[in-house]
């Protein structure tokens, strides 16, 4: 838990390179008079795996099908590598899609799927069988190629699906959910061979999803969409110990919310007070569950004492809730098994307590 | 009788009769057209006696009625490739272009399915007349793609609907264009529905004779030529060419048939395992 | 994801199609109904409501526009009286002989529209299949003459000829209702004849509604049922139209009656797309 008070130094361990590959400029859609995405604007960086994350209606999807080309912007630009991408149609830009329900073709082999975009662009059938044989080998699925897709189980189309796409060399794929078809097992499976596979094609990925979890153990970066604005863009350790708002902070993992005020350089929340070095006025912390320890003598700590109210279990951890002296209702995540006191001693450490925007509210971004 | 699906049963029992008694009514006068076509002393008389196979004899031998099923079979084949050539299209317009009058244009395309045959081949008997076109084959083709581009395009729309929308997003992904991705990807997806409309076309056209009865010209096609007769008195040879017909059409339908449940059920345990999403 | 190029090429062709081979007939339709034919026999283009002040002065254009929807009324109402149970029957207890009862509702579309009616015909007569047949087993000792050229024999015909049209969207109706709503009446206790009559009817009346105006409005317009069975008395609308533009050469009359036709089918359309749309729950 002590990376929770650096957490500047964890977020770098992601982005190998930062040169920008993609960039996506204040764009904004409706449909109808329903406005889905406002003002976007987001980097893309070479070999880069980024997330966006979002609820549906969020826009996510139509974030991708707009890079995809299968939307257009009603305003701003993207450019990928000095070209305005916005321009072209869905078959001159050297991006490819694995859609959500893969949308192989049912009347097309396995082979035929894959060799398709190749085919299109009329390259060579040396080359064409060459590229797609590798491709099949890639995702292991060489003995499939002449099956057609209905044949095959779910997660053996996600992976011709994938072969489909990447057989192009695509500067930027995007992947549309793109594991929401498949069972829990099977899921976590993939999303590790993804990962892997990102690493080594070192194609820039762009992917969608409404799993926080999922995002937490993919991304390089995470792209927090809330109704069609980007809430927080930063690498899954960053957003997890330093959300910005509140938003954030209770759509990925569990947390505490403290009601505040700061005057002087102490932040008081009821009965409980911390210095910090913030200016006077309201302010709104996060506290992790996991934050929050038996008592121990820590340095600098913010003791307190509490009473047990409930008790879930959940396996390595268990969740407890606690009532303050004071009333205030805190939840804790501990990995013992909590004593039968009914009155603890608590503690957290200042750093600890994040402060973050009320959503909807911060328009200033960056 | 079981209860299927928790109707109750306790009706059943007049239902089957009324069914017997429909079929019966439907039935009754194809069978009636077979039997006698194989009578000796010619339509009408019961019983049925005397089973003979002159009236195909004289039917094979009657030049007037071949070159009818000719003029016919010729009209039909160019007013599948009609309607097809402008109802797919139509079709796909219904279902992913927004223009002014689109409404309209859709209830006007679809109007000669329901509007009796009489006020279409009216119509456009007057245009004809107007244009100066003289009445031919040529007119009753056209009358006929007109007005089955209505098939044409609610079949094809129908199929479109099952057509998942992605697998054209996909082609375009994948760098084909527009053209290619209708060839390679919309026109395969459709295929039955395709099939299936130009099989209808061309039973409606080669039976089709209120518009035709209008737009008629010098050459008879298979219906005018029966009708023409018809009004001469009962001829047994209309009930062997009527047969004959029906067994061909039956033959067609139960070809077309197997072919369906065979592509239909590979499609649609595809269409089950691409879309197992929530 | 449509471009705007992609668009116009799908719908331009069509389009230009059908301004040309259907709007503009139509409107030609309409504008013959104000022309006038001349005393040899050229139309006469200059306006004029002649042609509908004939149609309101002679009885019988009218009188016969009326027989022809009380023949058309009949037709649709035996065949929504033949077509419902059957597709009632279909849906509900066919089980597994569904599919092919299906295909023989449909088998009789496919033989000839013109052949059917002469097949009629020849049961009709009064040396044909049906009355000889009643004399072979003594039921009678002459032939019963109102079978044939009567709107008896009319009204059979087309009623034969439309009852698969009535049975089709019915059955397809009937189809489309969840079976779990049935299961929800029964569970909250309506017997067989109160689900019925609460929840399939309604749920299926799209489905009566689209099979009824098809037989009324394409029986409204059948011409050559009449001309083969219906005899003096069994004369429709369309056989007015039909002579007016052959031997009587009165086109311009002609178009006068066709175009009050399709206003007829058009109104009705409406109708029942109206009627459809209270009814279709959606």
């Amino acid at each position: 838990m002590a990376s929770a008070i650096h957490p500047e130094v964890s977020a770098k361990t992601a982005n190998p390179t930062t040169r920008s590959l993609l960039s996506i400029r204040n764009i904004g859609k409706s449909f109808g008079r329903t406005p889905v995405l406002r003002s976007i604007s987001l980097e893309i960086a070479e070999g880069e795996f980024l997330t966006i994350l979002g609820e549906s209606g969020s826009g996510k999807t139509t974030l991708l099908r707009i890079i995809g080309g299968f939307e257009t912007a009603d305003c701003g630009e993207i450019v990928m590598a000095g070209e305005r991408l916005d321009r072209l149609p869905p078959y001159r830009r050297r991006v490819n899609t694995v859609f959500q329900y893969y949308a192989l073709f049912p009347h097309l082999t396995v082979e035929e799927n894959v060799s398709y975009g190749l085919r299109v662009a009329k390259l060579p059938k040396e080359e064409v069988a060459a590229r797609v044989e590798q491709a099949l080998a890639m995702v292991k699925m060489s003995a499939f190629a002449n099956s057609k897709p209905a044949k095959i189980s779910g997660g053996q189309q996600q992976r011709i699906a994938l072969a489909r796409a990447l057989v192009n060399r695509p500067r930027l794929l995007l992947l549309d959910e793109p594991l929401s078809a498949l069972d829990a097992n099977l899921r976590r499976q993939m999303q590790v061979e993804l990962k892997s596979l990102q690493r080594e094609v070192g194609i820039s990925f762009v992917f969608v999803t409404h799993d926080q979890d999922e995002a937490m153990v993919m991304s390089d970066r995470i792209a927090l969409l809330r109704m069609g604005e980007l809430e927080q863009v930063a690498s899954p350790r960053e957003i997890y110990d330093r959300p910005a708002t509140v938003y954030t902070a209770q759509f990925i993992g569990h947390t505490n919310l403290l009601r505040g005020e700061v005057k002087g350089g102490i932040a008081r929340c009821h009965s409980l007070s911390w210095p910090v070095n913030l200016p006077d006025g309201p302010v709104l912390f996060s506290l992790r569950p996991e934050n929050i320890h038996f008592a121990a003598g820590m340095q600098g700590a913010v003791k307190f004492r509490a009473k047990l109210c409930s008790q879930i279990f959940h396996g390595a951890t268990e969740l407890l809730q606690v009532q303050c002296t004071d009333g205030l209702m805190l939840s804790l995540r501990t990995s013992t098994r909590a004593s039968r006191d009914e009155d603890l001693d608590l503690e957290f450490l200042p750093a600890a307590a994040v402060p973050v925007r009320e959503s909807g509210q911060g328009k200033k971004r960056d | 009788m079981g209860l299927p699906m928790s109707v109750p049963g306790n009706r059943s029992r007049w239902l089957p009769w009324h069914a017997a008694l429909v079929f019966g009514f439907l039935y009754l006068p194809i069978v009636t057209l077979i039997v006698y076509s194989f009578n000796g002393p010619g339509v009408g008389g019961f019983p049925p006696r005397n089973f003979t196979l002159d009236w195909y004899r004289e039917l094979f031998a009657d030049d007037a009625i071949w070159t009818s099923v000719l003029n016919s079979l010729f009209v039909a084949l160019a007013a599948v490739a009609i309607s097809l050539a402008l109802g797919i299209p139509a079709a796909l317009a219904l279902d992913r272009a927004n223009f002014p009058g689109k409404v309209l244009f859709r209830r006007l395309v679809l109007l000669p399915l329901i509007l009796p045959g009489i006020i279409t081949g009216l119509s456009l008997l007057m245009l004809f007349r107007e244009a100066d076109v003289k009445l031919s084959l040529m007119t009753i083709i056209l009358g006929h793609g007109t007005a089955l581009i209505s098939v044409a395009t609610t079949e094809v729309f129908a199929g479109l609907q099952k057509l998942d929308r992605a697998q054209e997003e996909a082609s375009l992904d994948l760098g084909a264009n527009y053209w290619q991705t209708f060839w390679r990807i919309t026109i395969p997806n459709l295929r039955l529905s395709i099939i299936g409309a130009a099989l209808l076309i061309f039973t409606l056209s080669m039976d089709e004779i209120a518009v035709s009865f209008f737009l008629i010209g010098r050459d008879n096609t298979l219906p005018l030529e029966i009708w023409g007769r018809l009004r001469r008195g009962i001829t047994p040879e209309i009930n062997a060419i009527s047969t004959l017909i029906f067994v061909f059409s039956l033959a067609a339908i139960v070809t077309w048939y197997r072919l369906r449940v065979r592509a239909e059920s590979k499609l649609e345990i595809a269409a089950e395992l691409v879309e197992t999403g929530p | 994801m449509f471009s705007r190029a992609y668009r116009i090429a799908i719908t331009l062709p069509p389009l230009v199609w059908v301004i040309l081979f259907l709007l503009l007939p139509y409107a030609l339709l309409f504008c013959y109904s104000f022309w006038s034919v001349s005393a040899v026999q050229t139309i006469i283009h200059s306006w004029t409501l002649d042609n509908y002040r004939e149609l309101l002065r002679v009885n019988v254009y009218l009188q016969t526009l009326f027989r022809s929807m009380w023949i058309a009324a009949r037709v649709t109402l035996f065949s929504l009286l033949l077509g419902y149970p059957l597709a009632y029957y279909l849906s509900f207890y066919a089980e597994k002989r569904k599919e092919f009862f299906y295909q023989l509702v449909i088998i009789p579309l496919w033989v000839s529209y013109l052949v059917r009616a002469y097949a009629w015909k020849t049961i009709l007569g009064s040396d044909g299949v049906l009355n000889t047949l009643l004399q072979y087993v003594h039921l009678t000792s002459h032939p019963l003459n109102f079978l044939l050229y009567s709107p008896f024999a009319v009204v059979l015909t087309l009623t034969h000829i439309y009852t698969p049209f009535t049975f089709l969207p019915i059955y397809a109706a009937l189809e489309h209702i969840p079976r779990n709503l049935i299961e929800a009446s029964h569970d909250l206790g309506a017997p067989p004849l109160q689900t019925f009559w609460r929840v399939i009817l309604p749920l299926s009346i799209p489905g009566v509604l689209a099979g009824a105006t098809f037989a009324f409005v394409l029986s409204l317009g059948d011409f050559l049922a009449p001309l083969l069975l219906g005899g003096p008395s069994g004369i429709m609308i369309s056989n007015i139209v039909v002579s007016l533009f052959g031997a009587a050469y009165n086109w311009p009359l002609g178009a006068a009656i066709s175009f009050c036709m399709l206003a007829l089918v058009i109104g009705l359309l409406f109708f029942s797309e109206r009627l459809e749309k209270r009814w279709g729950f959606r």
